[in-house]
Formats: C-alpha cells, sequence, structure tokens
C-alpha cells in the first residue's frame, strides 16, 4: 500500500520542496498544494522508472555536492585560463575512457553530470552495456590521471551513496 | 555596512561577467566543435552561478527576506545542461565520427552509438 502510494519517497519530498520554493511562499495552501503534487506526479511516473534507486547513504549526499561545487569552481578558474592564455595548437584535447563500477542508471546519470558540469571534461557517451563512459577532455597532458581522479574523486563517493 | 554589502554583490556580478564572457570568447576562439562544447557548460555553471548568488545576497541582505528561486534556477540548470551537452556530442559524433577515431570502450560492448545493447532480461524483476 505504502508503495503503491510513494513509489518513489524521496522524489515525493522533493517535488513538494520544489513547489514551495518554486512559489517562494510558505502558506498552509502551498503545503497541501505541494503535497498533492508530492503524491499524485510520483504515482503518474511511476510505471516510467520501475526500480526504486537504492541510497544507503543520504548524509553522504551533501559531501558529494559540496566536493563537486568546490570542483566546479576551480576547474572554471582553469579552463577560463586555458581558453584565455593558451593558443589553439598547443590546445591537446584527449578521449578518455572512464571504466565504471557503478551499476544503476541514476548512479551512472549524475557521475556523467558530474563529469559535464566540472568543466574541463564533458562526458559523451555511454559504451552500449553501460560498463564505461566515454569523456571529452579540453586539454591534458596525462589522460591517467584525469581518469583517475574522476574515479576515486566521484565515482568512489557515488557508489558510498547508492550501493 | 550598506556599503560592504554593495560591494560583496558587485563583486560577485563581475565575476559572473568575467566567466560569462570568457565562456562566449571560448565559442569563438576554440575551433573544433567539441572543444567548443566545453565553453557553454562553463558559462552556465561559474557566469550563471555567480549572477543568483549575487541575486539571493540582495533579497536576502538588502530587501530583508530569502529569495528560493535562485536556488530552483541552479538546479534546473545543473539538471539540464548536462544533458544539453550530451545530446550535442552524440549528434556530433553520429554525424562526424567512425567507431575507429575513438578509443577502446574496455569493455565487451563498443560505444553506443555504434553497437546495439545488450538484451535485457530482468525487464519485469522488481
Amino acid at each position: 500500500m505504502f508503495k503503491r502510494l510513494f513509489p518513489h519517497p524521496l522524489l515525493s519530498i522533493v517535488l513538494a520542496l520544489v513547489w514551495l520554493a518554486l512559489v517562494n511562499k510558505v502558506t498552509t495552501g502551498n503545503v497541501v498544494l505541494g503535497a498533492i503534487l508530492g503524491v499524485v506526479v510520483p504515482m503518474l511516473t511511476g510505471p516510467y522508472w520501475p526500480r526504486r534507486a537504492k541510497m544507503s547513504n543520504p548524509l553522504r549526499v551533501i559531501e558529494y555536492v559540496l566536493v563537486v561545487l568546490w570542483d566546479i569552481v576551480v576547474a572554471n578558474v582553469q579552463v577560463a585560463m586555458i581558453i584565455m592564455f593558451k593558443r589553439n595548437e598547443n590546445i591537446r584535447s584527449h578521449w578518455i575512457t572512464v571504466p565504471l563500477e557503478l551499476t544503476s542508471p541514476e548512479a551512472i546519470t549524475v557521475l556523467a553530470g558530474t563529469i559535464t558540469m566540472t568543466p574541463g571534461t564533458v562526458s559523451t557517451m555511454l559504451a552500449a552495456d553501460g560498463g564505461s563512459i566515454l569523456v571529452h577532455c579540453l586539454h591534458t597532458d596525462d589522460p591517467e590521471e584525469v581518469r583517475d581522479t574522476i574515479k576515486s574523486r566521484y565515482e568512489w563517493r557515488l557508489k558510498e551513496i547508492f550501493q | 555596512m550598506e556599503f560592504a554589502i554593495e560591494a560583496l554583490i558587485s563583486f560577485f556580478l563581475v565575476v559572473a561577467g568575467v566567466f560569462g564572457l570568457v565562456g562566449s570568447f571560448g565559442m569563438i576562439k576554440l575551433t573544433d566543435t567539441l572543444q567548443r562544447l566545453h565553453a557553454p557548460t562553463k558559462a552556465t555553471t561559474l557566469g550563471v552561478g555567480g549572477v543568483l548568488i549575487a541575486s539571493m545576497l540582495y533579497f536576502l541582505l538588502i530587501k530583508g527576506g530569502l529569495s528560493f528561486h535562485e536556488l530552483m534556477i541552479t538546479l534546473f540548470l545543473f539538471l539540464t545542461a548536462p544533458i544539453t551537452a550530451n545530446f550535442i556530442a552524440k549528434t556530433f559524433i553520429q554525424g562526424n565520427l567512425r567507431a575507429r577515431d575513438l578509443p577502446d570502450s574496455q569493455g565487451a560492448y563498443g560505444w553506443s552509438v555504434y553497437d546495439d545493447p545488450p538484451k535485457r532480461t530482468d525487464d519485469n524483476e522488481d
């Protein structure tokens, strides 16, 4: 019964909070409307998302978000430097294959999004079985190091969160 | 105090403007399509992020009310920007690159643009 009503409990909470943030005012009416959205939307979309993503360590999400935000700032400066001060012929772009240990689609999606949002790398494609991800790197002298950073900094943390 | 707040807000606005400018400049300067893809992913992070932080500070410190719209904009940007970039990259690969131009996937299956996915047997598992 609970599972029928709330196929994705976390999604329900997020939807209600997003609704409140969108109207930007916390009133009783808005809370009720948010709660209704939180119940109805996951119920309607449930069939398209049959398996519930397991999150064993929700608190580490905060740590992950902070790490990523910090990396975004640092990497932004680095890429700005590359664009401003490097001549085009000195920019060495690389394709990097990152073998994945993550298996859940949700975790891989978050990892791909993270790779793209931290500038300097864009995730372009998955292997057909989802076993590795193809990353395009704007400039690096050491492709292996970039791959190892992605694995140790992001993938390892996501593994802790999702498995 | 008023001045310090305004200076702080201006600082974030200027930082945002600089990164937005550099991102757009990158679009012109870089030549390869995939290299140019790196520029917009940057303008949306620090460029837009700086404006949003400035806006939140303005409403919090000067107007005296917490505004959540900026957080929502950040959230939606972070959700949509990588997907757009991924679509562009995939379209580019589909149209311009062959499998031999790319590194090996180091797995049993090749890259998804060229190879079919394995047959799923667990579709009804819950």
